[in-house]
C-alpha cells in the first residue's frame, strides 16, 4: 500500500489488512519530503518503532542535488530507533536490490521466518550502518 | 585578514566565473611563472597546428601571461593566487601592440589550511580554479598543467543545500550602496516541460529576516541557515500554494555575489570578494577529498 502521507483515511479502516511494516520514504533532493515524513511519523503508533519501522532514503547517488542535511536523516534514525536504507532510485540494480531487502524484513516483520523476531531483526540492522 | 586591494582585483568583478577543484600540482614553483607562460604559449600553438584550432580563418596571434596575485589568499599560509591569461594580438597593426583578451583563468587558495597541511613537500595547494571564456580555452589550458603538474581538474557544483548557506550568509553582510534585490531560483522536477520559478525579495526585507534569525553575530549555524529558509519558503506557499521545500534550488542572487548549482559565479562586491573565495575554497577542498 502506497500513501503520500500519514495518517491514513479512517474511511476505509475496517477494510484494510494488518500493516506489519512501515517504510518511510526522504528524498534528499527535497526537504519537503523530510518535512512530510517528520509529520506523519507523529500520527503512528509507538508500538510500530519496535521493528516494524524504518526509513528509506532516495537521491544518495548525487551529493550535488542535496537539498536536506544528512546530519537530520541520522538523527532521525536514532531518535525513532529504526533501521535506515540508502537507495538510488535510478540504478536498476540498486532498485531490485533494496527491493529483496525491504521484502526479506517485510517477511521477518509478518512473521513469516521462524526464529527471527521484528524486534531483533531491527536492533540487528540499525547497528550496522549500511549504505 | 586582510582585503585585497579593491583596484587590484576589480578585473574579478561582474565577470561570470566557471567553478574547477584542482588537485594539488607537483612541483609548480611561482619563481617560473615566465617559463610556464612561455612553455603554455607554445603548447597552444601546437595545438592549433594539430587542427583544434579553436577559430577558423586568420592567423591567430595568441599571447600568453602567467602571473601572481598576492593579494588573494586567507593567510600566509596560503599559495598566492595565480593567474593566467591569454590575449589576441591584432594581426593588423602587430607594431601598436593592442591586445584583447580573450581568456582569464586563475587558481587560488583562501583558507586552504586542510588541505595544504596534509599535502607532502613538493606538492602547491591551489584547490579552487575560475575560468572566463571560450570553453576550448578552458580545455586546453586545463589539459597543458593536467600534463606539467599531474594534477586533476574537476567542475565544482554547489549543491542546493550549500546554495541556501550562501543565501543566508550573503543575506547578512552589509552594503554600502543600495542593494539589489535578492534573487533566488527553482529548478521544478519530474514536469514534462522545465519549469524554473524566480523568487525575488526585496533586499531589506531579507536582511531584517536574517537578523531575527541569527543569534551570534559572526557565527552562523546550519538551524539558522533551516529557518530563514523556511520563513521564506512559507511565505511563499501562503500567497501562491506551492512548496518550493520539493523543488531544486539552482541559483543564489544577491548583492555580494551571485552563485549557479552548475558551479558558475559572479563576484559583485571586492569588500567580501575573499570571503566568498575562502567559501568556494572550502567547497573545492570537499570535492577533492
Amino acid at each position: 500500500h502506497l500513501a503520500t502521507s500519514l495518517p491514513l483515511p479512517s474511511e476505509r479502516d475496517h477494510l484494510r489488512p494488518r500493516i506489519d511494516l512501515i517504510a518511510f520514504m526522504i528524498d534528499i533532493k527535497s526537504k519537503y519530503s523530510l518535512k512530510n515524513v517528520e509529520a506523519s511519523l507523529a500520527h503512528v503508533d509507538a508500538s510500530f518503532f519496535l521493528g516494524k519501522v524504518c526509513f528509506l532514503v532516495t537521491g544518495v547517488g548525487r551529493v550535488n542535488c542535496c537539498s536536506v542535511e544528512m546530519d537530520a536523516i541520522w538523527k532521525l534514525g536514532e531518535v525513532y530507533c529504526s533501521p535506515m536504507l540508502f537507495c538510488e532510485l535510478e540504478l536498476e540494480g540498486v532498485r531490485a536490490a533494496t527491493a529483496q531487502r525491504l521484502l526479506r524484513m517485510l517477511q521477518i516483520c509478518a512473521g513469516h521466518v521462524p526464529g527471527v523476531s521484528a524486534l531483533s531483526f531491527g536492533s540487528l540492522m540499525r547497528n550496522s550502518a549500511d549504505y | 585578514k586582510e582585503n585585497a586591494d579593491p583596484q587590484r582585483t576589480a578585473f574579478l568583478l561582474r565577470k561570470q566565473w566557471t567553478l574547477y577543484s584542482v588537485t594539488p600540482l607537483y612541483k609548480f614553483s611561482n619563481a617560473h611563472l615566465r617559463d610556464y607562460a612561455r612553455l603554455l604559449s607554445a603548447f597552444i600553438a601546437a595545438e592549433k597546428q594539430k587542427g583544434l584550432a579553436v577559430e577558423v580563418g586568420v592567423e591567430l596571434d595568441i599571447k600568453v601571461a602567467v602571473s601572481s596575485l598576492p593579494d588573494l589568499r586567507g593567510s600566509d599560509q596560503d599559495q598566492a593566487a595565480i593567474l593566467v591569461q591569454l590575449s589576441l594580438r591584432s594581426p593588423a597593426s602587430p607594431k601598436t601592440s593592442e591586445e584583447k583578451l580573450i581568456w582569464s583563468g586563475w587558481f587560488c587558495c583562501v583558507s586552504g589550511d586542510d588541505l595544504s597541511e596534509n599535502v607532502p613537500e613538493d606538492f602547491t595547494c591551489l584547490p579552487l580554479f575560475l575560468a572566463n571564456g571560450a570553453e576550448s580555452y578552458t580545455s586546453i589550458v586545463g589539459s597543458w598543467f593536467q600534463k606539467t603538474f599531474d594534477c586533476c581538474f574537476r567542475r565544482l557544483a554547489i549543491s542546493p543545500l550549500n546554495l541556501s548557506w550562501m543565501a543566508a550568509m550573503w543575506t547578512g553582510c552589509k552594503v554600502d550602496k543600495t542593494a539589489s534585490a535578492m534573487e533566488l531560483i527553482f529548478s521544478v522536477p519530474c514536469l514534462p516541460q522545465p519549469l524554473d520559478i524566480s523568487y525575488a525579495i526585496h533586499p531589506e526585507d531579507a536582511k531584517a529576516l536574517w537578523d531575527t534569525v541569527q543569534k551570534t553575530p559572526g557565527e552562523i549555524t546550519q538551524e539558522e541557515v533551516d529557518v530563514f529558509m523556511d520563513c521564506l519558503y512559507s511565505h511563499f506557499h501562503r500567497h501562491f500554494k506551492i512548496h518550493l521545500s520539493a523543488t531544486k534550488l539552482v541559483k543564489v542572487s544577491t548583492a555580494i555575489a551571485s552563485a549557479h548549482c552548475d558551479g558558475v559565479i559572479k563576484f559583485l562586491q571586492s569588500q567580501y570578494l575573499t570571503g566568498v573565495l575562502m567559501l568556494l575554497t572550502e567547497l573545492a577542498i570537499s570535492q577533492i577529498q
